[in-house]
């Protein structure tokens, strides 16, 4: 149960090998959280970040395999976490691709994968989980999206659709579940230092995934709809949504 | 109600607005409709819940049924000679309070506010200004009725059933439901207090007067300026008082001793910003000193500006704003003196404002789960938000459990599982009584699940 305070014992991370998700589990870990399920594709390659969780006082990390495109286990794996673990306090949906926008721009199927990855496999996974939250009555459901969904742009739209897509569905989810004890918080990073933006030069505002993760744990709280990381994004992207199109598409972003 | 009735899903949290988390609330207007919620339990159980004064989620079940016991206050028996009374556990004092005393009788224990049905009292096991001198509501309950899921409804009283009894009172609502509560009255002449009132510079003043002379009162209570340090770490405002008697009555009140009125001041708005901070806590702390006479003999006063200051204003609970706050209480046996004096050392470095903050001294207690033991017990409000007070209160709670003492679960919202079995050294008893009277676990709570008041060995096994 999450406390007095704001902080949860349990959490279920998908994509629990990214560094945003793996950054957000060490937190929560030293905010008290007691069991830690990390959900990746390959989960015997996080050993060592298990071991790392326990030293900093988990009480139970759980490796489990899932596979966001494999869209027919969702169901059952959801079943079965929620079986063993309880209640889960929180579920944090971390995992995603970035895909090359240069490459999805003109080969249609890496472009799909893109958006079967983000947005297909989100939504099929995201749907089970909040069917069990909802039964248990509470916790908090935390979903990455990206400051790359707010207005297409010409250097990652293939990505940032498929955050796009992410993040409407999450706003309605969230307010479809006012009253259910169940919470959505939406998180909008803008440049994350990540395995997966490596091979990208960083921009301005570019943050790290313990920005990130300390974003996520208070915003979850203060009970936040909408959390921008980091906080000053808001205002960049609210005017960068309201420029002029013949202005926007000069800008070399 | 049938085994089909439905309730209305509501969010529920405790008086401290923290935490909430959805139930089915159903109405019980009688035995039947006890006994139908639990043998029509689902996954998620059910929990009895009374008024919501409890800060913490001791009340509140998530995701599975929670029977609102309010309906059941019906009092079945008045026995105004002896001061016996029989009633509904979801009797409440607020509304006993004018019939009890105009027949020259008062509730035996009462906490900070009279808005708690009896059931609630009891399954808290809740103490009030008295305890060094009369103990908790458990210590004046003469039985009660208890329905458990395995053996159904029986009248339970210390002496056919001490574990029972011991385990119900304070058992937090998870041994059975209680439905009805037979009370062993105090005996009052008039519907005033004599209150004396004096200040302590200090905690160490504060722990001598209170040492020296709180055994000539029945009611002794300090609020202590967990702001002040230094010097004045722990300068307090102690009040201490006895049921007035009628010969001390000034004689215009004389003929009508037992009037009872109150005096309510307007609903806190649903929506008003924090006003509860650092900045007002010190202002406030600063002034309820000043105005505290330095010393006053004899003061005549009303019950309940006495008993209830908190009443007055409805839903002051909505003062620390939307993210609420955290009650924490904590006691500390006779002779950890040091460890209370380094606990206020470090409230009153860390910060975090506490705008009533309460010290008295217990004597013993006996449910299993019950809060109260021989010491010293500190209580305070504190608004949630505030950087490093989870830090501050796991802080505290690790030198409370060190010294043999515990928090109070009644107003807990935060405690780690740790240190339970540390601060209850009962645990196993309670749970032994608990296994017996709900095998199947029907009866649950979020308190419950957050704490694994039950669910260590299920776990155990798993693991």
């Amino acid at each position: 149960m999450k406390d007095g305070l704001g902080s949860v014992q349990s959490a279920l991370v998908l994509g629990g090998g990214s560094d945003i998700g793996l950054a957000t589990a060490r937190t929560l870990v030293a905010e008290r959280a007691r069991t830690i399920v990390l959900a990746a594709r390959k989960p015997d390659a996080l050993v060592n970040e298990a071991e790392d969780l326990r030293r900093r006082g988990a009480r139970e990390v759980d490796l489990v395999e899932f596979d966001a495109d494999a869209l027919e286990t969702h169901a059952a794996f959801v079943e079965d976490v929620f079986e063993r673990h309880g209640d889960i306090d929180l579920v944090l949906v971390a995992f995603g691709v970035l895909g090359d926008q240069a490459v999805a721009e003109r080969d249609p199927h890496a472009a799909l994968r893109v958006l079967h990855t983000n947005l297909l496999g989100a939504v099929s996974a995201i749907i089970p989980v909040v069917e069990r939250l909802r039964a248990q009555g509470h916790g908090d459901l935390v979903v990455l999206s990206s400051v790359a969904g707010e207005r297409g742009r010409r250097s990652n739209f293939v990505y940032g659709s498929s955050k796009a897509g992410l993040d409407v569905f999450c706003q309605g989810l969230g307010d479809s579940l006012a009253g259910s004890g169940v919470h959505v918080t939406i998180v909008r990073p803008g440049f994350v230092h990540t395995k997966m933006t490596r091979p990208i030069a960083p921009p301005p505002l570019a943050t790290t995934p313990q920005a990130v993760a300390r974003a996520i744990v208070e915003g979850v709280r203060s009970g936040a709809d909408i959390v921008w990381v980091p906080a000053p994004m808001r205002f960049v992207m609210s005017g960068l949504r309201h420029l002029p199109r013949a202005i926007f598409r000069k800008l070399e972003i | 109600m049938s085994q089909t009735a439905v309730g209305t899903e509501r969010l529920l949290t405790g008086w401290g607005r923290t935490a909430p988390t959805r139930a089915e609330v159903l109405p019980a207007t009688g035995v039947a409709d006890v006994e139908a919620a639990l043998a029509s339990a689902g996954p998620r159980g059910v929990l009895a819940r009374g008024l919501g004064r409890s800060y913490g989620d001791v009340a509140q079940n998530a995701g599975g049924r929670v029977l609102d016991l309010t309906p059941m206050d019906g009092v079945r028996a008045f026995d105004a000679g002896r001061g016996l009374l029989i009633a509904g556990a979801g009797a409440t004092l607020d509304r006993l309070l004018p019939g009890l005393l105009a027949a020259g009788w008062f509730p035996p224990v009462t906490p900070g506010t009279r808005f708690v049905t009896l059931g609630g009292v009891l399954a808290n096991d809740v103490h009030g200004k008295n305890h060094h001198a009369d103990g908790s509501i458990a210590d004046h309950v003469v039985s009660f009725e208890l329905l458990s899921p395995a053996e159904g409804s029986r009248t339970i009283a210390p002496a056919s059933d001490a574990e029972t009894f011991w385990a119900t009172a304070g058992g937090l609502g998870l041994t059975g439901v209680m439905t009805e509560v037979t009370l062993k009255l105090l005996r009052v002449e008039t519907s005033r207090v004599v209150v004396d009132t004096e200040r302590a510079g200090d905690i160490d003043d504060l722990m001598a007067r209170m040492e020296d002379g709180d055994h000539r009162y029945r009611y002794s209570v300090a609020w202590i300026d967990c702001l002040a340090s230094g010097g004045s770490l722990g300068r307090s405002v102690l009040t201490r008082a006895d049921h007035a008697a009628l010969e001390i009555l000034p004689q215009k009140d004389r003929d009508r001793p037992l009037d009872y009125h109150l005096r309510s001041l307007p609903e806190v708005p649903a929506a008003v910003p924090r006003l509860v901070g650092r900045a007002t806590a010190r202002a406030f702390n600063e002034l309820w000193f000043r105005k505290a006479p330095r010393e006053e003999r004899g003061r005549i006063m009303p019950l309940a500006p006495f008993f209830y200051p908190l009443d007055a204003p409805g839903g002051w609970n909505r003062l620390y704003g939307r993210r609420g706050f955290v009650q924490h209480q904590l006691v500390l046996p006779f002779g950890e003196e040091t460890v209370l004096r380094r606990a206020l050392e470090l409230l009153s470095g860390s910060g975090s404002a506490s705008f009533l903050a309460v010290v008295k001294r217990f004597g013993p207690g006996h449910g299993f789960l019950s809060f109260p033991m021989p010491g010293w017990t500190l209580a305070l409000d504190l608004p949630t938000g505030g950087r490093g007070l989870g830090r501050l209160l796991d802080t505290l709670d690790h030198m409370v459990a060190g010294a043999g003492g515990r928090v109070y679960l009644a107003k807990d919202s935060r405690l780690s599982p740790d240190l339970l079995g540390a601060m209850y050294p009962e645990l196993d008893r309670w749970r032994e009584v608990r296994e017996r009277l709900d095998p199947d676990h029907v009866l649950r709570s979020d308190l419950d699940r957050r704490l694994g008041l039950t669910d260590s060995k299920r776990k155990a096994v798993v693991a």
